[in-house]
């Protein structure tokens, strides 16, 4: 590889931008704890969905009628007006008559009582014997769970219509009686979910920590396990409830409901189906009414489901996309001034220049952000969580989460700016996303789909992508996992991602992002999950592929000591901009940004032969979020030689250590650059 | 293995160790008491470890070694299979639920994920309080001990009306490390507690944790799998592999004089951020020729190592290296020197 230093390319050096007047007097330092203000979002958003909304509405007007129904109903349900028999609606039947000249809304609406309450019972039977034998099943592993599970699956297993008709021949048609029955019956299916749910959430390590505590174990199930499942329960119990009404119509409209003058949904679809050629619109007011309640109560589950979904999504993103929601209003900012990096000779394959991201409400994670990879070049991206490193490299690829876009700026790919027109970055990436571009992250298990052997995995891009036959994928196949270090190809062909160890999983996930035979890796954080042992085996792969195949990558990481092991250049960022950049050598070597020089510091991994220190230097505080950004120096909150003229706002301007006038292969964005010399000691402790 | 094994380090002496781990053996996949013909391979194999007060053992060793594994029998969350862990002089390898509940307020972890290990619907003083009610504490005692211990971890006080949800990992970690350190306990097991952090928010809780132990005596059991932030904290450090010790002694020892070939391999994978350095040592770990890691389980009657090692002969798949004192530091390994 040749030297950064001698193929510069030619771009315009840096030049200042003149403060602009009026700017801030002094950026708003972050408070010492970024307390982060996440909406905390009761149960009931789920419900504010219309779907959900409607179908909540609904359940409780159907039981509010019929609560308040002796108030103002008109009729009484055993009210015969023979002379007024199969009417449709009118002013004085709303909802027309039966064939005793009954009134419709009377006997539906009387009817709705129990209805709703009986299949509460069995709602409320099915819960409160699943959920103790599904807390007890995992909390005391196979040997408990061993029987419990096999008297599900007997229960499972019995015909529960046969049963009911059974139980309805001995004890006779007593509804509450026979929907707890029906709730036993049931119960075994919502153990069996429950049973998953509880020995997920017992694998939380909170539930580990209070058993530490000394909690007794029912008070650990109570306080720590069971909320966590609420929301399944939750959506358990309003499918069954749903499941109930209609096995409780079902039983009524054979014959086993409530006896005649006694109205039931069942009973009465029973009776228009008698006389649907003669009078077809008796059927349509109860029909309508019980399909609406059955769906309000899956629509109602949906809503729980939905919202606990959204709610696990944040939690589980919470260490770096999480973000997205976090954020407030924005500053505006004046573009950057271009700084030129060396880039490989000619024109380099991909360059990104004033790269804006935004979420759609406004706030903007990533700034202005430009650097240029050339071919078989590493580029690192390297900064704390928070600062827009995966956002800028998944704007790489058109991969931005929802609610988050890239607002401004130019990809230019060997020179074609991919979104030149206004182009939308998905559209003109789709393109190259997968042939020309493909991306590995930090799970290599998000990559793989666990229903899928490798196989299956790896052959189906690569028919995709080349164009061959089955047999001859299956030969590129094995020859991609030998090309990525793994010795047993045909076994680890045959496995499912479930069976492969971290590294052999990210080995893997990085087959199939060459499948496509692409000039350009971004990996986000490849090897934060890994060992290091593995991490080093990962590392000296990605480095054989850039020298074997001219693979260009760009490498998000917190780490610099993987930035040091793997780039040839490097962008430190903070808070959404590049605070710092230039050869990996010299930017680590001799950093210019006081935050860089923090970041080095930090490293517990000392110079062999130093002795450590009795504390390691650390930077105070936390990156700010997105909404206190200002436009002058971001860092100024936490950097020690932060002075008034940081409020300014500042771009980014050759390194002290370039010659006056030559194109800059390091840049810097801070305005105190000049007068710090920062590879020396540090002269206090900052903390 | 003999029970007769020196002790490592100079933590040896006449005092009552904090903590004593002897021989201990853990095995998954089986329930105790039930016998069934194929045991699987211990996840834990005859570890010893002595942590005396005011101290720090760092446990260190791949995924998979059996660090945490040794971490939950200490804490009661795994059952041991044969063995015996002492606190205090105490024996709890079997304790009742009622024993272990008498020493929990003096036994206390941090884990690894400051995201699971908060419960996300209780507030961070519910989350503190739980174990001093526990210890017969009143409420408003409990809540005032709990903002205390806030202060000390570098949080405002008035976080304990928050939920998780609001904190960063950095945070939500001073948050568990104020829930282990709550009851004034004399042991903390320290399960990776800074390797979800960034660095500049790991040198901060390193700092942390080197702060509280110094100012209130406390001993910790430090897992980590980064020999750099171990030798930080650590005054010994004890190398698994595969659920046995391969080397442990001194920390400065054992991480800047690597006898043993596994430990070699872990110092030369950490990479430094010096680019000019972390090349040489690039070259250096390509030089010592230690294999990938291999999915197949070990021959229990060698060394663990052997199919990775470099220096692996025939003796080594035969003969179950014993540790032996070399320089200051423990080794288990027929030819290293
Ligand atoms: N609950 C469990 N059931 C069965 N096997 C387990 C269980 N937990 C761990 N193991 C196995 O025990 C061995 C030791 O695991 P342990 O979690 O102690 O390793 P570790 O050193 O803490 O690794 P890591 O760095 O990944 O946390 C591994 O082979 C692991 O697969
Ligand atoms: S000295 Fe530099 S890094 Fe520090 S606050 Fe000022 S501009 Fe920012
Ligand atoms: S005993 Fe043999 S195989 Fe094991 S570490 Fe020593 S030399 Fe290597
Ligand atoms: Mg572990």
């Amino acid at each position: 590889m040749t030297s950064p230093t001698d193929q510069r390319p030619d771009l315009p050096a840096a030049t200042p931008v003149p403060p602009a007047p009026g700017a801030q007097a002094m950026p708003v330092p972050p408070p010492p704890e970024q307390v982060r203000r996440v909406p905390r979002g009761p149960r009931l958003a789920a419900l504010r969905r219309p779907g959900p909304a409607i179908g909540l509405t609904w359940l409780l007007l159907v039981l509010a009628a019929s609560l308040t129904s002796p108030l103002w109903l008109p009729y009484g349900t055993a009210e015969q007006d023979l002379a007024r028999r199969f009417e449709g609606p009118s002013a004085d039947h709303w909802l027309g008559t039966d064939d005793l000249g009954r009134d419709l809304l009377t006997r539906i609406v009387a009817a709705a009582g129990v209805a709703l309450t009986a299949s509460l019972v069995t709602v409320l039977v099915a819960l409160v014997i699943a959920v103790p034998l599904a807390l007890a099943a995992a909390e005391r592993g196979p040997r408990v769970e061993r029987w419990t599970s096999r008297v599900s699956e007997v229960l499972l297993a019995l015909p529960a219509t046969i049963i009911m008709l059974a139980v309805i021949g001995v004890i006779g048609v007593r509804t509450y009686w026979i929907m707890a029955v029906l709730g036993v019956l049931i119960s075994a299916a919502v153990y069996r979910v429950l049973l998953g749910v509880a020995q997920s959430v017992r694998q939380r390590l909170y539930v580990d920590a209070a058993r530490v505590d000394g909690l007794r174990s029912w008070m650990v199930n109570a306080r720590h396990v069971l909320p966590g499942m609420a929301s399944v329960v939750a959506v358990q119990a309003a499918q069954l409830f749903g499941v109930a009404i209609l096995i409780q119509s079902g039983l009524a409209f054979i014959g086993f409901g409530p006896a005649d003058p006694e109205p039931s949904w069942g009973g009465m679809i029973a009776v228009a189906s008698r006389y649907v050629y003669t009078a077809p619109w008796m059927m349509v007011p109860t029909g309508v009414v019980l399909a609406l309640t059955v769906i309000a109560a899956n629509a109602v589950a949906d809503g729980i489901a939905a919202h606990a979904a959204s709610v696990s999504g944040h939690a589980s993103s919470g260490r770096r996309s999480g973000r997205v929601t976090l954020l407030g209003a924005t500053h505006g900012r004046a573009d950057d001034v271009r700084l030129a990096v060396p880039a490989g000779a000619g024109t380099p394959l991909l360059e990104v220049e004033g790269l804006r991201v935004a979420t759609t409400e406004g706030p903007e994670l990533v700034t202005g952000v430009s650097f240029s990879v050339g071919a078989g070049r590493v580029v690192g991206l390297v900064g704390e969580s928070g600062c827009g490193k995966s956002m800028t490299a998944r704007s790489l690829l058109g991969l931005l989460p929802t609610g988050v876009r890239l607002t401004q700026g130019a990809l230019r790919w060997e020179g074609t700016d991919l979104l030149a027109g206004g182009a939308s970055a998905d559209k003109a990436l789709r393109r190259l996303r997968g042939r020309e571009i493909a991306m590995i992250s930090q799970e290599p298990m998000v990559a793989l789909d666990p229903m899928f052997s490798v196989r299956s995995q790896l052959v189906a891009p690569l028919r995709r992508f080349r164009g061959v036959s089955r047999r001859e994928a299956v030969g590129l196949a094995t020859d991609l996992l030998a090309q990525v270090g793994i010795v047993d190809a045909a076994r680890v062909l045959d496995s499912y991602p479930h069976q492969l160890s971290g590294g052999m999983a990210q080995r893997v996930a990085i087959a199939l992002a060459l499948t496509g035979e692409p000039r350009l890796l971004v990996a986000d954080e490849p090897t934060t999950a890994l060992d290091v042992t593995v991490q080093a085996e990962i590392l000296s792969l990605l480095r054989s592929l850039v020298t074997d195949t001219g693979l260009s990558v760009v490498i998000v990481s917190h780490d610099l000591g993987v930035i040091a092991d793997l780039c040839d250049d490097v962008n430190v960022m903070y808070a959404g901009e590049v605070v710092e950049s230039g050869s990996c050598e010299a930017v680590l070597a001799s950093p210019a940004h006081p935050y860089t020089a923090a970041l080095l510091e930090a490293n517990p991994h000392v110079p062999e032969g130093e002795a450590l220190p009795h504390r390691l230097p650390s930077i105070g505080g936390t990156v700010p979020a997105p909404a206190a950004w200002t436009s002058g120096c971001r860092f100024a909150g936490r950097c020690r030689f932060a002075t008034r003229a940081c409020a300014e706002p500042l771009v980014l301007t050759a390194a002290p250590g370039v010659p006056v006038g030559a194109v800059p292969d390091h840049a810097v964005r801070c305005v105190r650059a000049d007068d710090l010399s920062l590879t020396a000691a540090p002269e206090e402790d900052p903390r | 293995m003999s029970a007769t094994l020196p002790t490592p380090g100079p933590s040896a002496s006449a005092v009552v160790p904090a903590l004593e781990v002897r021989d201990l053996v853990v095995r998954y996949g089986r329930a105790p008491g039930r016998l069934r013909r194929r045991a699987s391979a211990p996840a834990v194999d005859g570890v010893d470890l002595v942590l005396a007060p005011g101290r720090t053992v760092g446990l260190v060793g791949e995924s998979g070694s059996g660090k945490s594994t040794i971490a939950k029998a200490v804490l009661g969350l795994q059952a041991v299979s044969d063995g015996t862990v002492t606190f205090r002089g105490q024996d709890l390898t079997s304790a009742s639920a009622r024993e272990r509940r008498a020493v929990a307020a003096d036994l206390r972890v941090v884990f690894q994920d400051p995201y699971s290990s908060l419960n996300p619907t209780r507030t961070i003083g519910d989350t503190l309080a739980e174990p001093l009610r526990l210890q017969g504490l009143g409420a408003a005692q409990a809540r005032e001990r709990a903002v205390e211990v806030l202060e000390q971890v570098g949080l405002p006080g008035e976080v304990v009306d928050r939920y998780p949800g609001q904190f960063s990992g950095g945070q939500r970690q001073r948050v568990a490390i104020a829930r282990a350190l709550v009851c004034r306990p004399e042991v903390v097991v320290l399960d990776e507690p800074v390797s979800a952090l960034d660095l500049s928010t790991q040198a901060q809780v390193l700092n942390l944790l080197a702060d509280l132990r110094d100012e209130h005596g406390y001993s910790f059991l430090f897992v980590a799998h980064d020999l750099g932030v171990v030798r930080f904290l650590s005054d010994d450090v004890v190398v698994l592999y595969r659920g046995r010790v391969m080397e442990s002694g001194p920390a400065e020892e054992v991480t800047q004089r690597p006898r043993h070939p596994y430990t070699q391999a872990l110092v030369a994978a950490s990479p430094v951020p010096r680019p000019g350095e972390q090349a040489e040592r690039r070259l250096a770990r390509e030089r010592l020729g230690v294999g990938s890691a291999s999915t197949a389980s070990a021959d229990p009657a060698g060394c663990p190592f052997a199919s990775r090692c470099p220096l692996a002969t025939d003796t080594c798949s035969t003969e179950r290296p014993a540790l032996r004192l070399l320089g200051e530091a423990q080794v288990s390994c027929h030819h290293a020197s």
